[in-house]
């Protein structure tokens, strides 16, 4: 058997205090290890999926793992079961993760659940395992640009109710100081339109030189990525290169928080480098000009995107925004910042709905609106386009209509300007 | 066994059809075109059968323009080759045309098995394998479920009024119209379709234009509505409210 090889430093420094590790350092495989560990290494040999083998069950993942409180899974014991043979492609447990970042947050051996799903599931796409309902949201996304399944030629038409001048590039003709990338949700989703309606609105009152995609826009993609479809996202990245390429503009602002993160970190790999803002970092520097007059005397509370916050460390700008609300009442809950919990729509939980509803005992939604419910909040500000609906539907299920509305940042702000 | 599976593509409906309301004309070229739902079948339960048996599975597709793609998935999902029959053909032609140039081709080119959806929604009453089975004088059926190969025998099943279902046995070379496969369509991954594009190739053929008994269309064109649905707005108590007499006009409450 191969000797295991030290992952610890030898020798770390921490605010000025050597602390050796040569002592307590794990140099021979234990007991604990010398069974049949085939099963462990099939799934460590993935590329991406190697850190899986780095736990060493402290447990602290299951502390903050969202979907651990509502059912049983957690990084920690995505090894265990690993470790001991149960195959994780076969496993519910790998459609269970959202990717929201949270055990990576604290674990103290760098096991990263945002490469080893990725990594893992593509093996288990391949091989024809994935959940259907995922598979259909793919082959929507694949075939229309969108995993909603809706007509490609339809995506700018929310346009129509925004009332005000929203540029399309190819008509435009012309340079932009920004380029909207709109993002799926926004485009379709009844609830998306209308946060697309009150930003198209924001826009033009600030006097933005802005245009968007329109038809040639297509999905970002990433969370299509974190579910396993990784050449489905070269294709809509070099897609959306392709277009973006043909125009001039200074800087990309997008509506999701998922664009946002493959605008930051993946697109540039394809060649797609240009400077980008989500919508709430472009306002926050402008609320002077924004003319935030009619009041929301409401406790708002606001849930942070796990693709704008943990992944990404914007905290400030939608509470800088929010803040700017006359008589608006802000009040944190106890998940917030980097400990938020999260909607359960990332990493593809957005299209594996009913799947999850089979292991969990409610749905993460349901469980961050009661919370909201808990702290006295009379508005849950939101900010991801996913996180409206998913939200709305669980202030229906679990029984608090009428007790908690569910407003994108967007939308406050076009009601307190008087734009809507 | 070798078989083959027969793929079109058909305008897709999650987009407006584009129709000339004066001229009762189609625009193919303003449509969106995507693989046939019912032929995803036929390939899935061809694969199936590969899976079983052991068959070569051939797939396809009469070059109507932009079939490429989908004879790719088909190579990513598993068959192993595919087949693009090029000549006087663009998305206008007919069934009837298109059923020759196949027929043509399994004159040419031997095969046990010839599985086609069972129609198409350009085609509502399944003349692709019916027609390709009559010029080649096979035998065939529609409707099919559950192929299977029993030695030198292909078993399949049908479904009659009532619950009934038939089984059935038959000798090569068979047509049949596949409804539904055992199981779901597979998915192809991007990724394995893209390498598709890169490894392996479509062979074309130069299909024979043969002149063919044919339909004239004289026109395409929406239904009329006769009448309208009233759509009761107002708060849950206008509306049942409104439901009531509306009940109690008709005379379908007593009291
Ligand atoms: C997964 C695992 C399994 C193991 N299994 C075995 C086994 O089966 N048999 C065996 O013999 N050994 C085992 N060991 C090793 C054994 O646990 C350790 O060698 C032993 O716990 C070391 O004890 P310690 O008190 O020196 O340090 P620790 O147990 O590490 O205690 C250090 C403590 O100091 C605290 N601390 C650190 N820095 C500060 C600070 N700046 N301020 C305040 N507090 C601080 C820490 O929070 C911690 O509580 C295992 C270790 C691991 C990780
Ligand atoms: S990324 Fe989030 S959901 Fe996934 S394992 Fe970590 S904490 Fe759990
Ligand atoms: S926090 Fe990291 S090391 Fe600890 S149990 Fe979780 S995955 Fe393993």
């Amino acid at each position: 058997m191969q000797k295991a090889k030290p992952i610890e430093l030898e020798l770390a420094v921490v605010n000025g205090i050597e602390l050796p590790g040569h002592w307590n350092r794990m140099f021979e495989p234990r007991v604990i290890s010398e069974y049949d560990l085939s099963v462990l290494d099939q799934v460590t040999s993935i590329e991406g999926a190697e850190s899986l083998g780095y736990c060493y069950q402290c447990g602290k993942c299951t502390a903050v793992c969202p979907v651990d409180t509502v059912g049983d899974y957690s990084p920690r014991k995505v090894f265990r079961r690993t470790q001991l043979g149960a195959s994780l492609i076969d496993s519910p447990d790998l459609w269970l993760c959202t990717t929201c970042r949270n055990c990576l947050r604290v674990c103290p051996k760098e096991v990263n659940m945002i490469e080893i799903m990725p990594a893992v599931r593509e093996q288990a796409v391949l091989e024809g395992k994935a959940p259907e309902e995922l598979l259909t949201a793919f082959e929507n996304t694949a075939r229309y640009g969108n995993p909603l399944g809706e007509p490609p030629r339809k995506r700018a038409d929310w346009v129509k109710a925004a009332e005000v001048p929203v540029p399309v590039m190819s008509q435009h003709k012309a340079p932009v100081d920004v380029l909207w990338f709109v993002e799926c949700y926004p485009s379709y989703h009844p609830r998306g339109k209308d946060a697309s309606v009150a930003l198209a609105r924001l826009f033009n009152a600030l006097g933005i030189e802005f245009g968007i995609l329109g038809t040639e826009e297509k999905c970002s993609g990433d969370s299509q990525r974190m579910a396993g479809e990784k050449g489905l996202f070269d294709m809509l990245a070099e897609h959306n290169i392709k277009m973006l390429s043909k125009y001039q503009f200074n800087q990309i602002v997008v509506t999701d928080p998922h664009a946002f993160n493959a605008f930051l970190h993946e697109y540039p790999k394809y060649g797609g480098e240009w400077p980008v803002q989500h919508y709430t970092q472009f306002l926050a520097p402008l609320i002077d000009q924004m003319n935030l007059t009619r009041p929301i005397p409401k406790k708002v509370t606001f849930h942070d995107p796990c693709y704008l916050g943990r992944h990404n460390g914007e905290y400030e700008a939608p509470r800088n925004l929010l803040k700017a609300i006359p008589e608006l009442d802000l009040v944190e809950m106890g998940h917030c910042r980097e400990t938020a919990y999260c909607c359960g729509g990332g990493g593809g939980g957005m299209w594996l709905d009913s799947f999850v509803r089979d292991y969990t005992s409610q749905r993460l939604s349901e469980k961050r609106v009661r919370e909201a419910v808990e702290y006295g909040a009379d508005i849950l500000a939101v900010t991801c386009p996913y996180e409206v609906s998913r939200f709305e539907d669980a202030v229906k299920s679990t029984g608090n209509t009428g007790k908690l509305e569910v407003k994108d940042i967007a939308e406050l702000l076009a009601y307190s300007a008087q734009l809507i | 066994m070798r078989i083959l599976v027969l793929s079109k593509s058909v305008p897709d409906l999650v987009e407006e059809l584009a129709l000339d309301e004066d001229n009762g004309e189609l625009l193919h070229d303003d449509m969106t075109y995507v693989p046939s739902e019912w032929d995803d079948h036929a390939l899935e339960e061809a694969l199936l059968l590969k899976e079983e048996v052991g068959a070569e599975v051939t797939v396809l597709a009469v070059d109507t323009g932009d079939v490429d793609n989908m004879l790719f998935t088909a190579l990513a999902k598993g068959a192993d080759h595919a087949v693009k029959l090029t000549g006087d053909f663009d998305l206008a032609t007919s069934n009837r045309k298109r059923a020759q140039a196949i027929a043509n081709y399994l004159r040419d080119n031997t095969f046990d098995l010839v599985l086609s959806g069972v129609q198409a929604i350009d085609d509502i009453d399944g003349q692709i394998p019916a027609i390709v089975a009559g010029l080649l004088e096979w035998p065939h059926a529609s409707v099919v479920t559950e192929v299977s190969i029993q030695g030198e025998q292909i078993h399949f099943r049908q479904e009659y009024g009532g619950g009934l279902q038939a089984e059935f046995s038959a000798q090569a070379p068979l047509v049949l119209g596949i409804q539904a496969a055992r199981k779901p369509p597979r998915y192809a991954s991007i990724a394995k379709v893209r390498q598709m594009m890169k490894s392996s190739t479509v062979d074309e053929i130069d299909a024979s234009a043969d002149t063919v008994p044919e339909l004239e269309i004289r026109r395409f064109f929406k239904p009329v509505a006769a009448g309208h649905a009233e759509m009761i707005e107002g708060d849950p108590e206008e509306v049942a409210d409104r439901i009531i007499t509306i009940l109690k006009e008709r005379k379908l409450v007593r009291g």
